[in-house]
């Protein structure tokens, strides 16, 4: 397979002149970007600018018309893509958690490496506790979904995701649902990661936290990509007076 | 004891012919009692079991990507679910049945077809329940987030590993309560398989108020406790089921 040609010298990921409608509407209209492997970067920009439907394609849930998407060199935009050679490569966090309500803690953690990579359950589970105690839950183990607070739950849905030992991270607006208070917990879990060196892609309306964590920040609206560069010189020589017009009212 | 039980039933028969419970006092009429009751649990416990693994499995191909294979269950839930049970019986019995092969007795004389009558009566009967146990899992499953799937799908899950592992299991709570009534109506209309002479309780009351008639109402009576006892037991089991499935801090 021509997708082992792949090093880490190249993108982990690379999107090239992404186009993506739903129906008559245009999402992406020609978005290019490369993430180098260990890079953070973020996508920020206003609602309905495409953000979430594009770290969507990159793990193939959401399809694309035309362009390329390629992960660790394996084209995603293939209509005979292996998804789940894909999935264990890339994991996603969600703004909603999404975590399996009839599940506690420790089993939504450990279902997909059984389930999907028939793991042994032993090793997994002594894993799944290590995961447990890096997101700093230990307690919460066999709490169920409906018994923990949002921020709790937004962390066990990023252990579940690292679980299946990903190279790449997608976090959509995984703060977005949150109570103020316990926004801080879950950032400081992706930092961390970061931090590990796990590459990642977030969509994120926290400024601050994407100044601070980010290698690379892309500015999009209305499906394109308006600016992008290095945290110090995005926040404060944006050039575009969308990007100026954005960042003023959200700052 | 069991002699005075008998003497009073034998005595109230002498003393108001309308009211002749034959079953207490004439043990051959208790056996007939006996063996309906046996036909009857045979016959709930395999349409429960059947039509419920139809349900799951029509649910499933009714969210299938291929158009073909939801118009087919379609079809199969508009038949089954829009005709009457009785004359269901009928047809798969009578229409159907002669084109099953048949097979020697273990008399190794007479011939007896391969699917008996109370075969007959379970393919039946469990195909008309199963036809809403479909929609009550589609409901079920209509209630499960998108977006729950679509994380199961971005841990790797295959379709049917999302339906087995997750849907499922949240759908069924969900259905439990619909599913539990049409479970109660699938054990009453078991009697209805005396439409094809199934050996079943109504089948035995009939035949016994056939020859007795002074026992006619004792009968119908015996028949609403069993009912009431049998449909007893499957609620009891069915709301400890959904007792045992629910999950701290989620849905009701």
């Amino acid at each position: 397979m021509s997708q082992n040609a792949w090093t880490d010298d190249q993108p982990i990921v690379s999107i090239k002149d992404v186009h993506k409608s739903f129906g008559s509407l245009e999402v992406l209209k020609g978005i290019s970007m490369d993430v180098m492997k260990g890079e953070v970067i973020c996508i920020i920009g206003p609602s309905g600018s495409g953000k979430s439907t594009l770290i969507r394609c990159v793990n193939a849930l959401n399809d694309i018309q035309s362009g390329s998407i390629k992960v660790e060199g394996q084209e995603v935009n293939d209509k005979d893509l292996d998804k789940l050679e894909l999935r264990k490569k890339v994991g996603m966090v969600f703004q909603q958690y999404n975590l399996f309500p009839h599940k506690t803690a420790l089993e939504n953690i450990m279902m997909a490496p059984i389930k999907v990579l028939k793991q042994n359950p032993a090793d997994v589970e002594k894993r799944a506790r290590e995961l447990i105690a890096k997101v700093r839950l230990q307690g919460k183990e066999n709490a169920y979904p409906g018994e923990l607070s949002g921020g709790q739950q937004q962390r066990v849905a990023i252990a579940r995701s690292l679980a299946m030992n990903p190279d790449i991270m997608l976090f959509d607006e995984v703060t977005a649902a949150l109570d103020p208070e316990t926004v801080k917990e879950v950032l400081v879990a992706i930092k961390d990661l970061a931090e590990d060196g796990m590459t990642c892609m977030l969509v994120t309306h926290e400024m601050g936290f994407a100044k601070e964590i980010a290698d690379h920040i892309y500015f999009t609206d209305r499906g394109v990509i308006v600016e992008h560069g290095p945290p110090a010189t995005f926040f404060d020589k944006a050039e575009d007076p969308r990007t100026r017009e954005f960042l003023s009212q959200i700052l | 004891m069991l002699e005075a039980f008998t003497e009073f039933f034998r005595q109230l028969a002498d003393d108001y012919p309308r009211w002749n419970f034959i079953f207490f006092h004439e043990p051959r009429q208790w056996a007939r009692i006996v063996k309906g009751l046996q036909h009857t649990v045979v016959l709930s416990i395999a349409c429960v079991l059947f039509s419920v693994v139809i349900g799951v499995i029509g649910a499933w191909m009714q969210s299938s990507p291929s158009v073909w294979v939801r118009r087919i269950v379609q079809g199969y839930i508009q038949f089954f679910r829009n005709t009457p049970p009785f004359v269901q019986l009928l047809f798969f019995y009578f229409a159907l049945g002669q084109f099953t092969p048949a097979v020697t007795a273990p008399d190794g004389w007479t011939q007896v077809p391969l699917i008996s009558n109370i075969g007959w009566a379970i393919i039946s009967l469990s195909f008309f329940a199963g036809a809403f146990n479909v929609e009550i899992f589609r409901s079920g499953i209509e209630a499960v987030p998108e977006s729950t799937q679509e994380a199961a799908s971005a841990l790797g899950f295959t379709r049917l590993q999302t339906y087995k592992e997750i849907v499922l299991p949240l759908a069924f709570r969900v259905s439990l309560p619909a599913l539990n009534n049409n479970l109660v109506n699938l054990v009453k209309t078991t009697t209805q398989a005396i439409a094809i002479a199934v050996p079943e309780l109504l089948y035995q009351s009939v035949s016994i108020w056939s020859d007795y008639p002074s026992a006619q109402y004792p009968t119908m009576i015996l028949l609403f406790f069993s009912f009431i006892f049998l449909v007893g037991i499957l609620v009891f089991g069915m709301s400890r089921w959904e007792r045992a499935m629910r999950i701290p801090g989620y849905g009701g």
